[in-house]
This record gives structure tokens, C-alpha cells and sequence, in this order.
């Protein structure tokens, strides 16, 4: 089957789709999006997190077929994303075209430009990133990684729609997606550190 | 080269205004390949692709123990879209097992499997539904055989042989060929020592199977290429391990198999052994297209070994005044179907099996099976982890018995700097076991029971149950329970545990660049921000590139027993040392006459100048490079080590020791027999911290994959079909963030004069003690005598 989508604001179409591909693997695989990441794909563990139509789903529980016509927005456009939320002031649940444009998401024609910033492949210098990316950096929430994408935008949905998090909302809002590595705390800084940065801001 | 012709350096000498080098050690530098991590561009193994590439699959055994009787791969064969259906009777080399340490591990099953989930088949396809497909069409036929499960079946008369004609070096010295490897440590009398205890405690303590459960998937891509080789990019811990197992069985010379480390999401000691590198280059080279497997997360269960479960039998003594008399222990650790890291293991469950105490009379033995369980092998403390499990409620018992304060006991006795251990071995450097008790002892105790003081408004997601809001305080009960814990750094018993570091240094667009290239696995532990650290400190220059580690540089050993930080480390430090000297000389041939310091002075290299130790700058160090570079690879080692006596276990078999202490708090809900950890105090001895927060990272890490096994991780196997009954994250729970206390961590830098800036290996440490330090507090809480990890609720409401 043909599945049509938009995807970081960009318009796209994956041809001969299997009936039981997820849109993790459509993202991955056909896409060339590998940053949404394959941990459990079961829904456990949160590392594929996307945000559908503004909403934060588990991309591996969610058949390709489901997204015709809808909109993604992946951890790759992630630091896109929060920059034309801060720009275009919504508090919105979909910053790029699709079904969203009339709630204040950019226009269809500014989607159809949007492309990845280049930067230097080997260290990211020059890249431009999103506050809650920065502050995972900063804080040292990074370890091997793997959880981080997910955890990104999962928490970037949070902050969006709670400014001023407790540690409580953070520790239940985090709670679908799991880090082998860090032990939380760190994680748990970044949400704050990024808070922070997010209130001084404003 | 001819004199120099260049301008003179400045005739006055100047001070350096920026007296280190920024970004050296000691600072918190971010992670070099942290922006890529958050943007999602980072690749992962599992991110691999090419054009035109197929998919593998394994198919894997569905029973434990049986022969083969048949296998009919027609079907599969005949799939569209399938390219290759490969069985043992394709392996192309006359060596078609592998191993760490006994190449026992059949890469195809070969008449007879030995465990649930052993390679049988593999399959290529276009699509990884159609290779999964088609490996569910190959036909195979079993005929069951009676099952060795534990100890009493695996040493039982007439008991099934799990490697029938063993011709390993171990097998002179085992009293059964179903024994791995046996390690007996026997000091001083214990008989004698017997009867100065006026207390006496005995104890057995079961240690259930943890799972790694590391995010990224066994996973990575082999291409052929053109000369009949093949290039693999994966996901591992030792390239050059894997490397050493993966040519004989392709029957390829080690320098066609090319091998470059591709993303690693976590390891903890699941990516020590081959999982699916050897399939996926069998598959590229018959096929002769690239081929990619990426292990779902069901299989990712069956792909790697695991900790090591393990029962453990304990009796100390101690006299009325508290001090330690005597112990005696035998350790049973269940290696399952193949040896993989168990010998080793073996080594440090039982030298390590005193913890830091002083202990002068003891008689131990540990031992491992062969069983048709999982494999068991390498996790994050390595034996340490199932032995400190055991002598730290000892520990709780003796001070009970005693009527002490349990962290008195433990510092009564505590180990020091000159201690001897079980073993013989003088611990030779700080040893603030003591200290690390007093530490986390002395911190605040969080807010007593919230709910209340808060009353109304009590956050009842903080309360045991979370989220679940299945109470409002009413059967919790609050406890606190502390641990510590001794652990070794580095590949102990005689090992020959070498790293190899190569260094470049030119000048580009007119600034000094230093290039580190190693084989270091960077698995998240942040080894790639400390090696550029250490060449920004001792080179002076602000620009580190980090090589990405392959096969093209010789090997820099494994990602694990806590020792990439001292031994690839060092030999970055060692290899920047011998560039800085070799620079040095062409800067003394070229500019030696112009100032009387570049002889006499002692010179060091900071803001990318050379500067005396007075601080005065003799030259920019690009002037000095020009269009030179220095280029140099050289081998690191540590100092020696012993194997340990096969009958007394004498022998100074240690590199390094490192210690962590625990004090959890935590509260019970009795009724429903839920755990919640509400803070777990941590203090550790890092010797030097080159990185502090990749050090409080890592031991915040370590903590929680401890308290993980205390009240909720285990591989559950089921003991009548040696069948793994939850390969999911569904059913094998690891803590998430609403499971996870804050954990406060406080460093200590007593430094090691052996080891490079006096560091100690500090990654497993943590692991250790965190796991008896919950299971203390939640003894104290309810006052049932637990003995077994994990903690189940129907342990905590006597529904059992
Ligand atoms: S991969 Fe989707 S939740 Fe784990
Ligand atoms: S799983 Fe490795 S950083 Fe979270």
C-alpha cells in the first residue's frame, strides 16, 4: 500500500508498504529517520517516541497504515519544531502543516521548505538545537543514548504543556519510557535545567 | 629536517596567561557525541543500512535439551524474496565454535542443543518479515533429553554430560566435567579461628538471574567485499575479541575481516561475547550482498548471556567485641549451556568473597556449572555483585546478634590501606572503607513518611504503588539498610590485559590538532570525552579529534571489568607523553640555541604553547610541527598480575580494588507487598575523577541497576523445561524513572600511586553494594529475613 504523510513538515510517501509495518519501521527503514529508536517494539519502553498530530505515541504500536495524512514530528525535527512554537507563540499540540495549519502551525508552503540543518556530521557542531536537547547535553542525561529521542520528545510535549513541572509530574510523565544507563537523576535535571532556561526565556 | 629557518620565537619570554589547557581532565567536558545523540543522527548499529542490503534472521532452538534429529529447509528456501537459508552444515571452516575463554559455543547448533533459544538456522531476505517468515517454515526435528537444571541434577550419578569429552585447561582440576571451573581459597585455620567466636551466623542466599537489558538491539551490518573478506560495523564491547572468534570460523586471515565499532545503546557486559556478528558475515558472504540483523527484543533475551544466578552458603563468626573471627562459603554459580566468561567469574566471586573486611582465617569455594540453562556470563560487577549480596547480610546478622550498630560492625572490621586479602594480596593503595560507611551514614535522612506531615497534600505518587494510587499511607512501614562493597579493576589472574593507543599531532589551518585513535568500545560510559580530555592536558591543545575505533589500531581490550578509563586511558596518556617528547625534540633541535630553558627546564605543553614550569612560553607548538606531524601507536599495560593457586588460591591476582558504600531508605506497602525506594545514598572512592559528572553518571547508573535486581529484575526459567518464561520488557521489569529514588552521590579522590593520575576504575562498584544496602531496608522495615533477589510482593505479605 501507499501511505502519504507529512513528517518534520515535509510531505511524504512510502510506496509498497506491508500491511503489518509499524510506523517505526516506515520511519526508519523507508524514511531514512533512524533516530526514533527499536528497543522493544512492544510499547515498553518508549525509545520510538513521535509525536502524532501534536500527541506523543509510541511509533512502534502504531501501524503505517494509521498516519495517512496525519503529521509526525520526530526527535529529528524536533529542534525545527520547538523553534517555530517559541516563534509562532502557540502552545499548540502541531507546529508543522498537515491538519494543524489553521490552529497556528506554519503554513503548508513554509513545511514544504523546512530540510535538516547541515551541520558537522562527525561532531553536530553547528547545530542548532531545541532548549530541552541543549539542557539533556548540559545536564548529562546522555549516556549510550538509545533512550534519549524518545525521552526528548516526550519531555518536550511536557514542558509545552506544563511550564513549571514538579518533580513528581516530571517522574510521571517519563515514566513510559526507560534508560538503562543513567539511573534517572541526570534525566531528571535536564527536565529542570530546561524549565528553567524555558521560564527565564519567556 | 634542516635548522630551522623560521623567525626566532619572541626574544622575552612571556607568562602563559591560561595556566591549563581548557577542557583537560578534571573538568566536566560534554560529551563529544552528545549533539549528534539528541538530534537522532547518532548511528546506532541498529541504524545501519546499505543499498541493495538483506535482512538475517536466526532461527533459534525451542527446547532445552535434544538432539537433533532432522532439519528440512525447503520450504524456507523456497520463499520469494529469500536469498539464503544457511544450517551447521554450511559453516565453511574446519572451526565452527567460538568462545571467550573455551570455544565451546557452537555458531550453529551442530546435532544437539544445549539450551532454550540456541542458534539452530539462519535466513536473508528483503524484508525482515519475510525472513522471519521463512525462518518459521524450516522444519526441525527434536528428540528431547533429560535436563541438568542445578546442582544436585548436574552432579547427580550418571547425570548428562553438557560437554561430553572436554579438553579445555580446566577440566585437570574440576571434580566433575559438569563443573566449569572450581576456585577453592583457603587461609589460615578456620577450625582454630572457630573457637574464639562467640557468635556464630550462618546463611544461604539465593541470587536470581539478571538481564543487562541494554536499549540498543544486538544488531549491526556485514558487507563482502571485494576480495573475499567482509566489513562488519556492530555493536560490542571488544573488537578485537570478537575479531579473534569471528576469522576461524570463516575460515578468513583476521585482515580480511574488517571491523568498525558502530553505535553502541548500552552494554553492562551483554556485548562480551558474539551474538550475531559471526551470523550476519556468513549470511553477507553467501549471499554476497550486505546483510543487517537486528535482534527484536524477545530474542535480544536469548542473544547474550546474563548474570549469573547463583546460591550461596555463608557462615562467619565474631567475637562479643565485634571483630570478625572466621568464614567459610561456597559459592554455586550456574554458568549454563556454555563457559563464556565463567571461569573468570569464578576467580572474583570467590577472592572477592570476603568483601572489605579483614578476615584472616577463611575457606572458600566457588564453582560453576554447565547446565542447560541460559548461558551466563559478563554483568557489570562480575561475580562481586552475587558475593556481596551474601557477606553484607552476614554482615546485618552478626551486628544483630551482637547487638550492634550495623555500620559500627562494618567499620570495626573494615579493610585498609596494607590489609591482606584472602588471597594474599597486600591491598597496596587507599582503602576508605570506613570513611565511605561514615559518609553515607552521616547524610541527612530524607523527610519522614510524607503523607503525614503533608497530609492532604500528600503526593501519593511518591508512596509505594505510585502512580497505581493504591494507598494513602495506611500499611506503609519506613526502613534503612546500609552496604559496601569491594570490587577488582581490570582482567585479573595473570591475564595479559594490554591497550593500544595511536596519536597524531599536526598543525591545522594554522592550529595545533591532536587525533586519538583507538580500538575502545565507547559503549556510554563516556570514554571518548576522557580520552580527548587527556590529550587536551597533555598535549596543550584545545582541538581533540576522536578517531572512530576499528581493527585498523591494534586492540585496546574490553569495555568492562571498570578498566577503560585506567587502561585505554593510559595508554592515550602514555602515547600523548611519548608525542609531547618527540615534540619536544624537534622544538630543542630547532630552537634549542635560543634559550637556555628548552635543556634545563622541565618543559610542558599548555595553550598550545611549550612553556617552562616556571610559565615562561619558549614557543607556539605549531611553529614548532610545521607541516611535520607526529604520529606515533604504542601498548599500555598495568603491572602484572598472578594466576590464582588451583588448591590454596594464593597469588596476587588483582590490578586495582574499588569500593562503594549504600544506605537505602525505603518504604513498604505490607499489604500489597510493594517496594518503593525513596532515596539511595551513595559514596564511592574514585581515585581521581577525570570527568566528575560522567563519574556521578556512571554511578548513579550502577545504583540503579542494583536496586533493580533487589526488587524486581530476574530471568524467570522454568526449572521442569530450562524453558526462559520472560523475554520481554513486558515481563522482565527494569526500574523506570517512577521506580528510581534520587540517589545523592558523594566522590572521594584518594588516589592510586599506580595508576595513571591515581584514578580507580569505578564503573561496577556501585552495582554491588546497592543491591544488599535496599533488601538491609526492607528487612528492617517489615522484619522478615529475606534471603533472595529479588524482593516478589508475596515475599513482603507471607502469600508465598
Ligand atoms: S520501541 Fe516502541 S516502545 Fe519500545
Ligand atoms: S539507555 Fe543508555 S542513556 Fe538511557
Amino acid at each position: 500500500m501507499r501511505v502519504n504523510f507529512t513528517v518534520n513538515g515535509r510531505p511524504q510517501e512510502a510506496d509498497d508498504v506491508w500491511e503489518g509495518e509499524s510506523l517505526l519501521y516506515v520511519l526508519r527503514e523507508r524514511m531514512g529517520l533512524p533516530g526514533s529508536k527499536n528497543a522493544c517494539e512492544q510499547g515498553e519502553c518508549g525509545s520510538c517516541t513521535v509525536r502524532l498530530d501534536g500527541v506523543p505515541v509510541c511509533s512502534c504500536l502504531v501501524a503505517a497504515g494509521q498516519v495517512e495524512g496525519r503529521d509526525v514530528v520526530t526527535v529529528e525535527g524536533l529542534a525545527e519544531f520547538a523553534k517555530q512554537r517559541d516563534e509562532h507563540g502557540h502552545g499548540g499540540a502541531c507546529g508543522t502543516g498537515g491538519g494543524c495549519g489553521s490552529k497556528g502551525g506554519v503554513s503548508l508552503d513554509e513545511a514544504k521548505r523546512w530540510q535538516s540543518k547541515p551541520g558537522d556530521s562527525q561532531t553536530g557542531e553547528g547545530v542548532e538545537l531545541s532548549n530541552i536537547q541543549q539542557a539533556f547535553i548540559d545536564a548529562g542525561a546522555v549516556q549510550c543514548g538509545f533512550c534519549t529521542p524518545g525521552l526528548l520528545v516526550q519531555a518536550d510535549a511536557l514542558l509545552e504543556e506544563n511550564s513549571s513541572p514538579s518533580d513528581q509530574d516530571i517522574r510521571e510523565a517519563l515514566s513510559g519510557n526507560l534508560c538503562r544507563c543513567t539511573g534517572y537523576e541526570k534525566i531528571l535535571d535536564a527536565v529542570r535545567l530546561a524549565a528553567a532556561r524555558q521560564s527565564e526565556a519567556v | 629536517m634542516a635548522q630551522n629557518t623560521r623567525t626566532v620565537p619572541a626574544g622575552t619570554p612571556t607568562n602563559v596567561t591560561q595556566k591549563h589547557t581548557k577542557g583537560g581532565i578534571g573538568e566536566s567536558t560534554l560529551r563529544p557525541d552528545g549533539t549528534l545523540k539528541v538530534t537522532g543522527e547518532f548511528a546506532y548499529s541498529s541504524d545501519m543500512w546499505h543499498e541493495d542490503m538483506l535482512w538475517g534472521q536466526t532461527l533459534r532452538s525451542t527446547v532445552a535439551h535434544a538432539e537433533i534429529v532432522s532439519i528440512d529447509i525447503s520450504e524456507a528456501l523456497a520463499m520469494p524474496g529469500v536469498y539464503s537459508v544457511l544450517t551447521y552444515d554450511d559453516l565453511p571452516a574446519e572451526m565452527k565454535n567460538y568462545g571467550l575463554e573455551i570455544q565451546d559455543t557452537p555458531v550453529l547448533a551442530h546435532g544437539r542443543v544445549r539450551h532454550h533459544g540456541e542458534p539452530v538456522a539462519l535466513v536473508a531476505a528483503d524484508h525482515p518479515e519475510t525472513a522471519r517468515r521463512a525462518a518459521a517454515k524450516i522444519k526441525i526435528e527434536y528428540k528431547e533429553l533429560p535436563l541438568v537444571t542445578d546442582e544436585a541434577s548436574a552432579l547427580a550419578p550418571g547425570a548428562p554430560l553438557i560437554h561430553e569429552g572436554r579438553d579445555d585447561h580446566h577440566i585437570g582440576h574440576v571434580p566433575h566435567p559438569n563443573i566449569v571451573h572450581r576456585q577453592p581459597i583457603i587461609r589460615g585455620n578456620v577450625e582454630e579461628a572457630r573457637k574464639r567466636a562467640d557468635v556464630i551466623v550462618e546463611g544461604e542466599y539465593t541470587f536470581g538471574m539478571q538481564d543487562q537489558a541494554f536499549l540498543g538491539p544486538e544488531s549491526g551490518l556485514a558487507v563482502p567485499s571485494e576480495d573475499g573478506g567482509v566489513e562488519l560495523y556492530v555493536a560490542t564491547q571488544w573488537l578485537h575479541s570478537d575479531l579473534g572468534q569471528i576469522a576461524p570460523v570463516l575460515g578468513l586471515p583476521p585482515e580480511k575481516v574488517r571491523m568498525t565499532l558502530s553505535g553502541v545503546g548500552g552494554a553492562f557486559g551483554g556485548r562480551e561475547d558474539i551474538s550475531m556478528q559471526i551470523h550476519a558475515c556468513l549470511l553477507a558472504l553467501a549471499t554476497n550482498k550486505p546483510v543487517k540483523i537486528v535482534y527484536n527484543r524477545f530474542e535480544s533475551f536469548f542473544g547474550h548471556v546474563h548474570r549469573h544466578p547463583a546460591k550461596l552458603y555463608y557462615e562467619h563468626g565474631a567475637t562479643k567485641d565485634g571483630k570478625l573471627t572466621h568464614m567459610k562459603c561456597k559459592i554455586v554459580l550456574d554458568g549454563g549451556a556454555y563457559a563464556s566468561a565463567s571461569p573468570a567469574v569464578v576467580g572474583n566471586a570467590s577472592s572477592l568473597s570476603v568483601g572489605p573486611y579483614v578476615l584472616e582465617d577463611v575457606d572458600i569455594e566457588a564453582i560453576a556449572l554447565y547446565t542447560n540453562n541460559p548461558p551466563c556470563g559478563a554483568m557489570r560487577g562480575f561475580g562481586a555483585v552475587q558475593a556481596c549480596f551474601a557477606y553484607e547480610a552476614q554482615m546485618d546478622k552478626l551486628a544483630a546478634k551482637l547487638g550492634m550498630d550495623p555500620v559500627e560492625f562494618r567499620q570495626l572490621n573494615a579493610m585498609e590501606m596494607g590489609t591482606v586479602m584472602p588471597t594474599g594480596q597486600v591491598v597496596d593503595a587507599p582503602a576508605p572503607v570506613a570513611e565511605l560507611l561514615r559518609r553515607v551514614k552521616a547524610r541527612p535522612l530524607p523527610p519522614e513518611r510524607q503523607w503525614e506531615t503533608a497530609g492532604e497534600n500528600a503526593d501519593v505518587r511518591a508512596l509505594p504503588g505510585g502512580l497505581s494510587n493504591t494507598t494513602h499511607g495506611e500499611s506503609v512501614v519506613r526502613g534503612v539498610g546500609y552496604a559496601v562493597g569491594i570490587k577488582n579493576v581490570g582482567f585479573s589472574e595473570g591475564f595479559d590485559d594490554y591497550s593500544t593507543a595511536r596519536v597524531r599531532l599536526e598543525v591545522i589551518n594554522g592550529e595545533p590538532v591532536a587525533m586519538v585513535h583507538t580500538a575502545m568500545a565507547e559503549v556510554g560510559q563516556g570514554g571518548i570525552t576522557v580520552h580527548a580530555q587527556i590529550a587536551r592536558t597533555e598535549l596543550g591543545v584545545t582541538q581533540v579529534t576522536i578517531h572512530p575505533a576499528d581493527t585498523q589500531v591494534g586492540s585496546a581490550g574490553s569495555t568492562s571489568a571498570s578498566r577503560q578509563t585506567y587502561m585505554t586511558g593510559g595508554a592515550v596518556k602514555n602515547t600523548c607523553e611519548a608525542v609531547r617528547e618527540a615534540l619536544l625534540e624537534i622544538g630543542r633541535r630547532k630552537n634549542g640555541s635560543y634559550h637556555p630553558a628548552w635543556a634545563t627546564a622541565e618543559l610542558l605543553l599548555e595553550g598550545g604553547k611549550v612553556v617552562t614550569d616556571g610559565g615562561e612560553v619558549l614557543a607556539d607548538i605549531a611553529e614548532i610541527l610545521e607541516d611535520e606531524a607526529i604520529d606515533l601507536e604504542l601498548e599500555y599495560r598495568h603491572h602484572p598480575t598472578v594466576p590464582f593457586d588451583l588448591v590454596t588460591g594464593q597469588g596476587n591476582g588483582h590490578v586495582q580494588y574499588t569500593f562503594a558504600a549504600h544506605r537505602a531508605v525505603v518504604e513498604v506497602d505490607t499489604e500489597l507487598g510493594l517496594v518503593k525506594v525513596v532515596e539511595l545514598a551513595t559514596a564511592q572512592d574514585v581515585g581521581k575523577a577525570l570527568n566528575m559528572l560522567s563519574v556521578v553518571g556512571q554511578i548513579q547508573g550502577g545504583t540503579t541497576q542494583g536496586l533493580g535486581v533487589a526488587i524486581m529484575e530476574e530471568i524467570i526459567v522454568d526449572p521442569k523445561t530450562a524453558k526462559v518464561r520472560n523475554p520481554s520488557f513486558t515481563d522482565y521489569l527494569i526500574p523506570t524513572i517512577l521506580d528510581t529514588p534520587t540517589i545523592p552521590v558523594d566522590v572521594l579522590e584518594l588516589a592510586d600511586p599506580k595508576a595513571p593520575y591515581g584514578l580507580r576504575g569505578m564503573g561496577e562498584a556501585p552495582t554491588l553494594s546497592s543491591t544488599p544496602a535496599v533488601i538491609a531496608a526492607i528487612r528492617q522495615a517489615t522484619g522478615l529475613d529475606i534471603n533472595k533477589t529479588p524482593i516478589r510482593p508475596e515475599m513482603l505479605t507471607g502469600t508465598l
